[in-house]
């Protein structure tokens, strides 16, 4: 104990500890939740740090709460901590009166695993799930104590690195990131650390040099190695400046999820985070086809976990973690083959009771059988995601879901004894009208009679978000609703919906959802919008306490950047968009013609259980679904023949199915 | 048979609570709990209900950031032929580091509940920024003092309470190697005296960086006990780790 403490005493630069705890303890007393920032999660590495190893700091850009239970973060830090040339501790945004301590008392950016300084690894690695967490980003990179800006870092600087959804569109970010990982990161970690191991153990010499060679690496974009044109407001162009730097990044995807059963070790928290609970990914990808759902494009083709590891992982992590409910995550949990069977062993399999949650229900896949499986254990709540209130709606944006699915869904949970569920809806979505709008109300309105056959009080909640296009879904060319029109939307149903007991409506900001939008599709130049909210202080963008929108439309402004431009206006199919030098296998007609197809109000079925209609995701890779069951879960309406044969004109179908299969 | 009437065991267990997991709230030592007893698959005795949870009676809270070597926490069991050193062996595995089960005794059924019965707290108090003369004469200060009125604020009002009754002993211990520390044995009832209340109170600029309870005592017909030898009669007490 005298050891680590006598640093205090020594000046500056005599002796420097690795860990900064005996500093960080001082100040952890003035802090809300210091637990966030103590790690010994169960399940935590025993880092080793060797010369000969390259040490990597996965920083997840949000509170430790929300970061923790990531489970890309945790994927890759198991496999990295395996590998003998390589060692991962983990970081998490320090909430905004730690920052300040922090600051105050010089403390940099530290891992909680052992409380290093940033500084001391090689790399740093962020997992970015949301856009509105940018601004993070750049905070922990100033943190870490290393300039922002990516050119100007030296050699002796962090490698920054980022992985996760949103680098689908990494344009905003390519001013701060050095390297981007696109899809799946469980085997391109690998080749990345071989890259850098190799760098560090020629003293770190040219940072040019290890850049150049991290764009070999298939699916790693290295945005300083590509040159971007502009012809006004309008990106003409993003070619690479050499020969060896591919013109177009293809995404990585593992063609088996049964060769990565990860995490093996779930960290489990000492203290209360989001989805503090067992979670088993049962599969990845999804191709029920929802247009608005950038992570059901990205991640095709759909790989099924096999049964039995799924089984062998749950019981594994029950008995390790000590947890008392599982989920089983995905896309879409319900359309696991044999999910009844395996949430009923699920259930049986710990030692006392254990109850299981199905994130992301779809309706059509929700059975009375399903229902009273989930519900022996514990009642959770119940989320059900229709996203649109009108059929018409939901054909536009392939989300087939008919009513007599819904009502039968909502019908089997309240007989099984649930009294509450949540319905998720979007609005602002491609063709819209208030029609459309006050369906959401009416459906709600309708569960809610049907729970009264039931229960006593039956409770609706409508949870509305404002519709945000994606990069790589059919949505891309689609110019989102103004921030006045999605508010005059949210109030045209709240007040809708106000005047019927039994049904609540929580909705997200309108003024958020454009920021979100100049993140989602904006390409390089918003980069300089974002470093300025950030300098101006703006950051935890995506907490409502923290949320300012004048920051965001003035930096717009400020640098001559228009709102309309790039988040109102419909882009036209000839236009270069800032990710077309990016590849998630969809070919990029596929996408133009389901766009026109959500136009006209065509719908296109499951690729998992009728022919390809060749996306690319398959094709372009040389791999195909694994999915153990060769027919839709039962009671589903999509995929299934029990369309209404209103909505899919046999003309589209045909063409959309000519040389690849027979059609149905 | 009816499981309320099955056969129980309540088990006083002791724990320390030390390291950087002195930063968890009681809420998260709580929840620790639930799940390391879990993993003992040892019979605990569950709620009804809906949401069935863990039998588990916390004592007095400790307060986020402080370091203890008494915790208590009384646990039913199942089954009536429950032994502690069963209960202890399979602990011995399943905490993380910084929480330690040092001791476990069976409680005679009616026991009084720990939050009832515990009187008095010890506690350890490194403090920076003050030498040892200047908290000598502190203590000699706070003990000649008759009354030791404090303001707190509880729901948004403030409450003013006289905190001398609560200050059992107060002493200058060895100093450490960055700062000197401070001996106090406080009173629990009908409230818990916190050591931060009394140097907040009367010293604002003594800044305690560790805090550490070592010990909690019951006062039963004039004597003091510790909480494990309370609620089983002698003859039945089962201690491991109990001097
Ligand atoms: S390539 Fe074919 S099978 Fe694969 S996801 Fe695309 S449409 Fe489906």
């Amino acid at each position: 104990m005298s050891e680590l403490v006598l640093p205090l005493y020594f000046p500056k630069g005599r002796l420097v500890l690795m860990s900064l705890w005996p500093e960080l303890e001082l100040v952890l007393p003035e802090v809300s939740k210091p637990a966030r920032y103590i790690g010994g999660e169960g399940g935590m590495a025993k880092p080793e740090h060797h010369p000969s190893k390259v040490s990597w700091l996965l920083a997840y850009p949000d509170t430790y709460e929300i970061g923790l239970p990531n489970q890309g973060l945790q994927i890759l830090y198991e496999i990295l901590n395996e590998r003998d040339d390589a060692v991962a501790e983990r970081a998490y945004a320090p909430w905004v009166d730690m920052e300040a301590e922090m600051r105050a008392a010089g403390l940099p950016l530290f891992s909680v695993d052992t409380h290093r300084r940033a500084a001391d690894f090689d790399v740093l690695a962020f997992n970015l799930s949301a856009e509105l967490v940018y601004t993070n980003v750049l905070n922990c990179i100033d943190l870490a104590g290393a300039p922002v800006r990516a050119d100007l870092r030296g050699d002796g600087d962090l490698l920054i690195g980022a992985g996760g959804h949103c680098t689908y569109n990494p344009e905003p970010l390519a001013d701060f990131v050095d390297f981007f990982v696109l899809g799946d990161g469980e085997e391109a970690v690998s080749e990345i650390n071989t890259v850098v191991l190799d760098w560090k153990r020629a003293g770190k010499k040219s940072r040019q040099r290890v850049l150049r060679e991290l764009a070999a690496v298939e699916g790693v974009y290295v945005p300083s190695l590509y040159d971007v044109v502009y012809d006004g407001p309008e990106l003409v162009s993003i070619t690479p400046r050499f020969a060896d730097v591919p013109a177009v990044v293809e995404k990585r995807t593992v063609a088996d999820l049964a060769a990565w059963p990860y995490p093996k070790h779930q960290l489990v928290p000492l203290t209360e985070v989001v989805h503090d609970r067992l979670n088993v990914e049962v599969f990845r990808g999804c191709t029920r086809g929802c247009r608005f759902c950038q992570a059901g494009m990205i991640t095709r083709p759909v790989r099924e976990r096999p049964a039995e590891q799924v089984r062998t992982m749950v019981a594994d992590g029950l008995a390790r973690s000590g947890y008392d409910e599982v989920a089983l995550t995905s896309l879409s949990t319900a359309d696991f083959s044999g999910i009844e069977e395996v949430v009923a062993a699920t259930m049986d399999c710990g030692a006392g009771e254990v109850s299981v949650s199905l994130p992301s229900l779809r309706v059509d896949a929700f059975t009375v059988g399903l229902a009273a499986q989930i519900q022996r254990a514990r009642r959770t709540g119940l989320t059900f995601a229709p996203e649109a209130g009108s059929w018409r709606m939901r054909r536009v944006i392939n989300k087939l879901i008919d009513e007599r699915d819904l009502y039968g869904a909502v019908e089997s949970a309240f007989s099984q004894g649930w009294r509450r569920m949540k319905l998720y809806f979007l609005t602002g979505l491609p063709t819209e009208t208030d029609v459309d709008t006050l369906a959401i109300g009416e459906l709600a309105r309708n569960c809610v009679e049907l729970g009264k056959a039931h229960t006593k009080n039956p409770s609706v909640t409508v949870s509305l978000g404002g519709f945000v296009p994606k990069p790589f879904t059919p949505f891309q060319w689609f110019g989102q609703n103004t921030v006045a029109e999605l508010q005059r939307k949210v109030f045209l149903l709240r007040d809708d919906i106000k005047r019927n007991r039994g049904v609540q409506m929580k909705w997200h900001d309108p003024k958020a959802s454009l920021a979100e939008g100049i993140a989602s599709r904006g390409d390089r130049r918003i980069g300089r919008v974002i470093e300025e909210v950030w300098r101006q202080g703006g950051t935890f963008q995506e907490w409502s306490e923290h949320f300012d929108y004048d920051r965001w439309t003035q930096a717009m402004d400020r640098h001559g950047l228009s709102v309309d431009w790039y988040v109102y206006r419909h882009r036209t199919e000839d236009e270069v968009l800032p990710w077309d030098h990016l590849s998630a296998g969809l070919h990029k007609d596929f996408l133009w013609q389901d766009w026109r197809d959500a136009l006209n109000e065509v719908g296109l079925e499951d690729c998992r259980w009728t022919p390809c209609y060749d996306c690319g995701a398959c094709t372009g890779y040389s791999i195909e679904h694994i999915v153990a069951s060769a027919v839709p879960p039962a009671g589903g309406s999509q995929g299934t023949g029990q369309v209404p044969t209103d909505f899919l004109p046999p003309a589209a179908v045909a063409v959309r199915l000519s040389g690849v299969g027979t059609g149905t | 048979m009816n499981p309320n009437e099955a056969p129980r065991t309540r088990v006083r267990l002791r724990y320390s609570k030390a390291g950087r997991i002195r930063f968890t709230s009681h809420r998260d030592v709580a929840r620790i709990w639930e799940r390391s007893l879990r993993r003992t698959g040892l019979p605990v005795a569950q709620t009804e209900g809906f949401s069935p949870r863990a039998k588990l009676h916390f004592g007095l809270a400790l307060a986020t950031g402080y370091e203890s070597d008494a915790e208590y926490l009384d646990v039913d069991f199942k089954r009536a032929d429950i032994a502690v050193t069963d209960v202890l062996d399979a602990l011995l595995s399943v905490l993380p580091d910084g929480i330690a089960a040092t001791g476990a005794a069976v409680l005679a059924p009616g026991a009084m509940s720990l939050q009832q019965a515990v009187t008095s707290c010890d506690w350890d108090i490194e403090l920076l920024g003050v030498t040892a003369d200047d908290l000598a004469r502190w203590v000699d200060r706070v003990c000649g003092a008759t009354t030791l009125m404090v303001t707190r604020e509880r729901k948004g009002r403030q409450i003013t309470d006289d905190m001398a009754p609560q200050v059992r002993a107060l002493e200058v211990g060895e100093p450490t190697s960055r700062g000197v520390r401070l001996l106090a044995t406080l009173g629990t009832q009908p409230r818990a005296a916190r050591p931060s209340e009394l140097l907040a109170a009367f010293e604002p600029g003594y800044r305690p960086v560790l805090v550490r309870r070592t010990r909690q005592w019951i006062e039963q017909d004039g004597a003091r006990l510790e909480p494990l030898e309370v609620g089983a009669a002698p003859a039945q007490r089962t201690m491991v780790g109990v001097q």
